[in-house]
């Protein structure tokens, strides 16, 4: 009994500091940030890094997931009669919950695994303490610039997926089903709402783009910097955020949409 | 405090350095080091008796337990972090991975401290970096990114970093560490020669006995904890430590063991039965 309770109060500490850890990490994230306006080509390079190489899977994505709407929502709607509401069931759906969740999903898999190998393996290599050596800090030079490129990209990508997503729905509900594309596209254009529906799924994609990112660049900054280490960090951040976006999502969504 | 402590010559002073990664690990228990302006100090030891520790300690990476640190008359634990860096820009330090930055070319890596520490102009950086790439023999290299460097290649690049700053001191960690013979004795020269060329005061900390020995003007044996040897080579080479013995003459046998602490190998071979 004795064992469990140790054990269980040495698992509470660990979670603490753990929590404790992220935290600081964040606020000296933050602190960095204040002089990246003297260094903007860093944070150019990042959002390159992180935002332009990850459109290829959100357009990718994008495309298959509006198409499959489109068919699903057809399929739906036309034991109604509705078929015409395919467009506002398509952007409705896309705008306020697959866009941002989606994207944040692929956003952790392909930029926040990424981004944590790399901070990783810069450890393991001491290049981080090689900075700190040349009396660069690791947060302004490193930690920074990706933390703002996230916070910038994921909004864009979320975009991006939703422009794109629609599009699939009509290519599918208008071109391959013949459902009417006036009644699709002023269906869509009436039922979307921009603060409810849009400014809402951006906030969302902004608040997943900074969970996303501080997951990843702190995994990757607390690694054992083993080849071992650097693959259970990048597990973690996949895992670690996928879960954050989605609980953070329902959060959001109560609040929201309440 | 070590008894050079008072001398104005020391530049960098250890005293009762007590450190641990746990409470039950204990690296250094009480070590006394004073490293002489303008020397080649090499600290040696067995692996694992916490060489590279103590130069992360000298640069505040790693803090102590106990005990007190101090570089040019400051004491490193107590600077606030901005001190700490003006003071790390006059420290150079010699990773034994070279830790250059993998996104960067030759040429922008020796730029880089420049860049980031100096409003010189870019033609002005161009020529101070090739001074730098041809002292170490790699000024065709410049345009070489660090994926496509040989080890010995590496360590030399970041020896050209390390100087681009003209610090008052340079830290090597394991420079000769898996070096082959023609790059062992470049990096041995290259070492010797910018100290003395440059007013440096260097700390090698090394378990390559004939190269350190060769170059260093003091030597710190490090063993279990402690310093339990200084002196010149000459005089290391006359002690009648069995701890230095063993190991300046590579003894398998000694006070240093060689087999990890462990119960009795016939007892543990029969418990396979």
């Amino acid at each position: 009994m004795f064992d469990f309770l140790q054990k269980l109060g040495r698992y509470g500490l660990d979670v603490l500091a753990r929590l404790g850890r992220r935290l600081i990490f964040l606020l000296l994230t933050i602190k960095g940030t204040t002089e990246l306006f003297r260094k903007f080509h860093l944070l150019i390079t990042q959002i390159y890094s992180i935002g332009v190489l990850t459109l290829l899977i959100i357009l990718v994505a994008g495309l298959f997931v509006g198409m499959v709407l489109g068919l699903q929502g057809y399929n739906t709607l036309v034991g109604f009669g509705a078929e015409e509401s395919l467009g506002i069931v398509v952007a409705l759906t896309l705008v306020r919950e697959l866009g941002p969740v989606v994207t944040a999903l692929l956003f952790a898999g392909r930029a926040g695994s990424a981004l944590t190998a790399e901070i990783g393996l810069m450890k393991a290599t001491e290049q981080l303490s090689g900075l700190e050596m040349m009396a660069v800090d690791p947060f302004r030079y490193i930690f920074a610039p990706r933390l703002i490129a996230g916070f910038i990209a994921m909004p864009l990508l979320a975009a991006i997926f939703n422009a794109v997503g629609v599009f699939g729905g009509y290519l599918v509900g208008v071109e391959l089903i013949g459902v009417d594309a006036g009644a699709f596209l002023s269906q869509m254009q009436a039922g979307v709402d921009l603060q409810k529906d849009i400014i809402n799924g951006v906030i969302k994609s902004i608040v997943f783009g900074f969970i996303v990112t501080w997951i990843a660049l702190f995994e990757g900054y607390d690694a054992v910097p083993t080849s071992e280490g650097v693959g259970r960090a990048t597990t973690r951040t996949v895992v670690h955020a996928s879960l954050a976006v989605l609980g953070v999502d329902f959060l959001l969504t109560a609040l929201m949409f309440d | 405090m070590s008894s050079l402590s008072q001398n104005s010559d020391v530049l960098v002073d250890i005293s009762d350095l007590h450190f641990g990664w746990t409470a039950t690990r204990s690296i250094f228990s009480g070590v006394d080091v004073s490293i002489q302006r303008g020397k080649i100090t090499a600290i040696m030891g067995p692996s694992g008796t916490g060489k590279t520790t103590l130069l992360k300690l000298i640069a505040a990476q790693l803090k102590p337990q106990q005990g007190q640190i101090l570089v040019d008359g400051q004491n490193v634990n107590a600077l606030s972090r901005s001190k700490l860096y003006q003071l790390r820009q006059r420290m150079g330090m010699l990773f034994q991975s070279g830790a250059l930055l993998t996104g960067m070319s030759v040429f922008d890596n020796i730029a880089f401290p420049l860049r980031e520490h100096t409003k010189l102009s870019e033609s002005i950086i161009r020529h101070l970096v090739l001074i730098r790439l041809h002292a170490v023999g790699l000024r065709g290299a410049r345009d070489l990114m660090p994926g496509e460097l040989s080890g010995g290649m590496a360590r030399r690049v970041a020896l050209a970093r390390a100087l681009i700053m003209d610090p008052m001191m340079i830290m090597y960690d394991e420079p000769f560490a898996g070096q082959d013979p023609i790059s062992l004795g470049v990096l041995a020269d290259l070492i010797k020669t910018v100290n003395d060329a440059l007013g440096l005061t260097s700390i090698v900390v090394s378990h390559d006995v004939i190269e350190t020995l060769l170059i260093a003007d003091y030597v710190y044996v490090l063993s279990n904890g402690v310093v339990i040897e200084g002196g010149t080579p000459d005089e290391l080479r006359a002690s009648e430590s069995p701890w230095v013995q063993q190991f300046i003459n590579a003894q398998a046998n000694g006070p240093v063991p060689f087999q990890y602490p462990a119960t009795d190998y016939l007892t543990d071979l029969m418990q396979a039965k």
